[in-house]
């Protein structure tokens, strides 16, 4: 079995399977987010900050949020390996990835929870 | 050339070992045109979210802000913008439905693969557009 020490399930099977589901969680918060905003298109701060005040719109976004985190991880690192040769320029680019992901994460928590 | 203390068996080894490719050399099929914009519409993905998660912090900081944001994206360069970022996210989304219904083993023949990368033009190009009229 072929391992690599920063793939993200530490085999290409989970990360096949975590990019999988992630992707299906991302998918049903696009159609979610992008439905809400179609069906409301006169849409006021009142209606906006307390569809985010709920808390299953919160649990939603904050699980959405963390698949992206894993997904973005997994899409990228897959890029990486394959075009980037140079043991250098990889780690970079994939240290570059991991920090911007941590950072998408915790942002995102505050702007969720941090009102 | 070969090593003169590289034994015979080591040398079949080494024959069969994968060679990179120049990319560069090949015409490529119209699924492997779509698989390259899915992972492009990836990292442009990446990079957008930034913009959103921006816009989404400012959107329910308060009142006014969230009026300065509506008032933002009427801008046609905001709009456009936006438009750009939910083209990839309609794109990645429907090469992703595509993915997925192949891991299920749907569309996986030569001529099925054909097919659904041409269903994934077709559909996305329908959505990008769709996203378009509504923005504007």
């Amino acid at each position: 079995m072929v391992t690599n020490v920063t793939s993200l399930g530490r085999s290409g099977l989970y990360d096949w399977m975590i990019q999988r589901v992630t992707a299906v969680v991302l998918a049903a918060y696009s159609v979610f987010l992008l439905g809400f905003l179609v069906l409301n298109p006169d849409l006021n701060f009142a209606q906006w900050s307390e569809f985010f005040n709920s808390t299953c719109v919160r649990i939603f976004s904050l699980l959405a949020l963390f698949s992206l985190g894993a997904h973005a991880w997994v899409g990228l690192w897959t890029i990486s390996t394959d075009y980037l040769k140079a043991l250098g320029l990889r780690f970079l680019f994939q240290a570059i990835c991991g920090l911007v992901t941590f950072i998408y994460v915790v942002w995102g928590i505050q702007i969720l929870w941090g009102l | 050339m070969i090593p003169a203390n590289l034994r015979e068996s080591e040398c079949a080894v080494n024959d069969k070992r994968p060679v990179n490719l120049d990319l560069s050399q090949f015409s490529f099929p119209l699924p492997a045109l779509t698989s390259i914009v899915h992972r492009a519409t990836g990292i442009i993905l990446f990079v957008g979210i930034a913009i959103l998660l921006y816009i989404l912090e400012l959107s329910l900081a308060s009142e006014d802000s969230f009026n300065a944001v509506k008032e933002c994206l009427d801008g046609f360069f905001v709009k456009f913008i936006i438009w750009g970022i939910l083209s990839g996210l309609l794109y990645h989304f429907v090469a992703g439905i595509k993915h997925l219904l192949m891991d299920f083993g749907v569309g996986e023949t030569l001529e099925g693969s054909v097919l659904g990368a041409k269903v994934t033009i077709v559909v996305s190009v329908v959505l990008i557009l769709l996203a378009g009229a509504w923005l504007w």
